[in-house]
């Protein structure tokens, strides 16, 4: 393959809350072997000798697992190709001459950092409100005392591979973190040693994502088609059920969590 | 001179992690709470260690330079972690891995470490379960196991092709979990950019903001690094673009002894570099070498030709060849060494003639493609992404990278370093590993010394320590450190030179991949050691840091790292030319067999190197730690 030049359409944004603008970048020359971010390297070091500033985009691992790496590429996020993150798209998905625009998530509870880079610390909070499930270090059972069987593990293992990247809730109309959140509840809801809080987790992380601006689920499953692991949207309904018997068990238990006689 | 006192228990090997637990001092309850525990880096190591400690009472701060403690490099790990958990009935035991991974290191670890490394791996994979990680299972339902290089048992648990995912995210949820209820307080995108170190006491640090650009002072009663390995250094490796020795280089500057920087693993099976542009190299699998046949042309006119039209006779199957024992699975150093030698002979494939054929012609013909894609499916995608190229039609070209560091901070058996209260954890520490580690075996550390060490060793250092007596931020030291890092920060953003900071790790990296990479030898070594400090001192002249430090400026933050491994190459070299032998992951082309094998010498060289910094410009003291092999006999390692 012959290498091309195209030209980048990149937001740029100082800050948080400040307005931000289109601007066009030249990248000349490129090999189609090249990965989208090495071209972004390519074009902020042709801008640091010009002395202007870089686009700050965020990145990390480079090899898709990290879940950092988080561009909305000709209003996709993570780009044209499926079930790839945006560190492994390449030039040679694209063709000579192409305008490629460059943005960053928009969506309220992701705000934007600077350029390219968004804020999505409200991921961790779901995770923080119960994304887990509690073990002292030092209290564990044989690690083969409770069989789980191989099925089960499989199906958790599929939602568990959320890199966390927010290309789900980027990608819904509704800011709608549901992928994210039914991927966690799915995983831990899977495994035995999961059960004790299966409850409590889900309304808890539920709550939180509406608390913190994400919105509902309308089954458009955009997320599922941008999901980087491909994490099928089959796992909302399972969160949806879930949240229901949580629910529905919370509103008919007159004192929650007391013993009687206590 | 540092006092190196490695603090081994006394009495049999297998009884000295119980007899130490038993001995060691402890915090009573009421008091942990009294405590503050600052824990850097939220990998397997750290996210395991903060949220053990702040679940025993200890209060506990972590920083992470990510904008999310899920993000550490842990998560890149693909194939599995070690246990003594005999669960296959092999004849497993903690006495044998432990033997493995001292015999795998090359006889460069210490017993003792490795020895409690090997007792603890198997309360990690209970812990793991327990916290839901979706290990791999037989139909069953018990846990399934697979077999890895170094070892003749299979005591290797994984999570398909991403156990190091699985196991980080189990550590983030209790991580998260002592978040959530106030435990641990979380600082992200905040980098640890000096240590404070009171009365010879570590008690502190000073850390930029990244998105704000402030600094702050933060005291503590003891400080953990867990902030991973130096292989970046080497500017192309399969680390992470983040990954950096910042805080590791920061601590040795100020007193904390780096031991061995010269032990770094070159892996051998990953993808060529295509062009200068490359940032990253990725890693595929060792276990491909179980059905894959490396080989290049026999002739040097051959290797621009189309691989299938090179006949068999006209093909140089070179590690068969050479190690008929152990063929294409001969151990990752040999492998990555065999590579180097017959792309430096003119054969090597592909367009930089730096790589060689992995094939699968003769596995797809004696499997079929279906069996080939059921086994290495997902890694035959990786390699069509990045290279666009079918493996089942044309052979994979791979070539080796750097992949981990041996190395690290000098840690006592209390994974503490030689400036008190200042503890190492994972890769950042020196102590498991030897001069070479083996798969699976980086998982088990991390997560050995965040969950089950350091909860316990610590509180044997913070019972000596007056409760609620942390020295103020405002002292002296405090300032001092903050002064530095301003200085610092504000002398890269003054140079305005005419190079970016991209410009000059390539540099370095190449320097330190010619000279010190998977051979190496005195003149190349002293040739590094002229062209390290040349190449820093114009970094400092003439490197262009664009933008201001008061927001979110990754050209600086990659400057300042950057400028660390300026430092920490000419270490590494400096090193490497000390060490006169070959073992493990440092082969020596004056120490070698008449067949090629590395040649140790236990005589004069069975030793820790813990490197003491002695000021700018100084040449650093090399302290030695001798190692002294009371239960494992040493021995030469053959592969024939």
């Amino acid at each position: 393959m012959k290498n091309i030049s195209v030209t980048l359409r990149v937001w740029r944004q100082a800050g948080p809350g400040q307005p931000g603008r289109f601007v066009d970048y030249p990248a000349r020359d490129l090999n189609p072997a090249m990965s989208f971010l090495e071209m972004l390297d390519v074009v902020n070091d042709e801008l640091t000798l010009k002395g202007e500033e870089p686009i700050a985009f965020a990145h990390d691992c480079r090899e898709g697992i990290c879940g950092t790496c988080s561009l909305v590429i000709n209003g996709k996020p993570h780009g044209p190709r499926q079930g790839v993150a945006s560190c492994q798209t390449y030039v040679r998905s694209f063709e000579d001459g192409q305008v490629i625009t460059v943005e960053p998530y928009r969506l309220r509870p992701f705000p934007v950092v600077k350029d390219l880079v968004t804020d999505r610390s409200a991921f961790d909070k779901i995770q923080q409100a119960g994304g887990f499930i509690t073990v002292r270090a030092g209290s564990a059972p044989n690690a083969n005392a409770i069989p789980v069987p191989k099925d089960d593990a499989e199906l958790a293992m599929d939602a568990a591979q959320c890199i966390g990247c927010g290309a789900c809730a980027a990608a819904c109309k509704n800011a709608s973190a549901m992928l994210f959140v039914a991927a966690r509840v799915s995983h831990l809801g899977l495994m035995p040693q999961g059960q004790a809080e299966r409850d409590r987790r889900v309304l808890a992380m539920v709550q939180t994502a509406d608390g913190l601006g994400f919105g509902s689920c309308t089954n458009q499953y955009e997320c599922s088609a941008a999901c980087p692991k491909l994490i099928s949207h089959d796992f909302i309904a399972r969160l949806n059920r879930d949240f229901i018997k949580a629910s529905f068990k919370a509103a008919f238990r007159s004192e929650p969590n007391r013993v009687v006689g206590d | 001179m540092a006092q190196l006192d490695s603090r081994i228990p006394p009495g049999p090997l297998a009884d000295k992690w119980r007899n130490h637990l038993a001995s060691m001092r402890l915090v009573n309850p009421a008091n942990k709470r009294k405590y503050e525990v600052i824990v850097v880096g939220a990998g397997l190591a750290g996210a395991s260690a903060a949220a053990t400690l702040a679940e025993l009472g200890y209060r506990v701060k972590s920083f992470v330079f990510h904008d999310s403690p899920r993000r550490a490099h842990s998560i890149a790990a693909q194939g599995g972690i070690n246990a003594a958990k005999n669960f296959q009935n092999d004849g497993d035991s903690v006495h044998r891995l432990f033997y493995d991974t001292v015999k795998g290191g090359d006889y460069r670890s210490r017993e003792a470490n490795v020895q409690q490394l090997a007792e603890v791996s198997v309360n990690i994979i209970d812990q793991c379960v327990a916290l839901g990680v979706p290990f791999a299972r037989e139909y069953g339902g018990l846990l399934a196991n697979r077999s890895f290089g170094g070892a003749q048992v299979s005591r290797t648990f994984y999570a398909r092709g991403q156990t190091g995912q699985q196991l980080l995210l189990g550590a983030y949820s209790s991580l998260s979990r002592m978040i959530g209820s106030g435990g641990v307080q979380l600082f992200t995108q905040s980098e640890m950019l000096d240590l404070v170190v009171v009365d010879g006491h570590a008690k502190g640090i000073i850390v930029r903001d990244l998105v704000t650009g402030a600094i702050t002072r933060h005291a503590a009663d003891a400080v953990i690094l867990a902030t991973g390995g130096y292989g970046n250094v080497f500017n192309l490796s399969t680390y992470a673009r983040g990954s950096n020795a910042t805080a590791i280089w920061r601590a040795y500057r100020r007193g904390a002894c780096f031991a061995n920087p010269c032990y770094t693993q070159i892996h051998p099976t990953c993808i060529p570099v295509t062009g200068d542009y490359q940032s990253k190299l990725t890693l595929m699998s060792e276990s491909l070498r179980n059905d894959g046949r490396i080989w290049v042309p026999k002739k040097a006119e051959d290797r621009r030709k189309a691989p299938g039209s090179i006949p068999e006779a006209d093909r140089d199957y070179y590690l068969e060849r050479m190690y008929p024992a152990f063929g294409n699975l001969c151990p990752r150093d040999i492998a990555s060494r065999a590579a180097k030698r017959v792309c430096d002979e003119g054969r090597g494939v592909g367009e930089s003639g730096l790589g060689v054929y992995l094939d699968f012609a003769e596995a797809i013909g004696r499997l079929g493609e279906n069996a080939v894609r059921e086994r290495y499916g997902n890694l035959f995608d990786i390699y069509h992404e990045i290279t666009n190229e079918n493996a089942y039609h044309v052979p994979m070209r791979i070539f080796p990278a750097v992949h981990y560091t041996m190395g690290g901070l000098w840690v006592d058996y209390n994974l503490m370093s030689n400036v008190p209260g200042l503890f190492v954890l994972g890769e950042a520490n020196f102590s498991d590993h030897g001069a070479n580690r083996l798969g699976a075996s980086a998982l088990m550390q991390g997560l050995a010394d965040g969950y089950f060490v350091i909860p316990n060793t610590i509180g044997d250092y913070l019972a000596g320590q007056k409760p609620s007596a942390r020295p103020s931020t405002d002292s002296a030291e405090f300032r001092q450190a903050e002064d530095n890092v301003r200085g610092i920060t504000s002398r890269l953003l003054g140079i305005k030179g005419r190079e970016p900071v991209s410009h000059f790790h390539k540099r370095l990296g190449h320097i330190l991949w010619q000279y010190c990479g998977m051979a190496r030898n005195k003149a190349g070594l002293e040739k590094a050691l002229q062209e390290i400090p040349a190449l820093r001192e114009e970094f400092w002249s003439n490197v262009l840091v664009p933008g201001s430090g008061d927001t979110l400026n990754q050209s600086l933050e990659r400057a300042g790292r950057v400028a660390d491994f300026l430092e920490l190459g000419e270490l590494l070299c400096r090193d490497a030319l000390v060490r006169e032998e070959s073992c493990g992951g440092h082969f020596r082309e004056e120490h070698e067999y008449p067949d090629g094998e590395g040649k140790r010498d236990d005589v004069n060289m069975a030793h820790v190197a813990a490197w003491e910094f002695q000021g700018d410009g100084k040449v650093p003291l090399r302290n030695v730690e001798p190692l002294a092999y009371e239960f494992v006999k040493m021995s030469v390692r053959n592969y024939k």
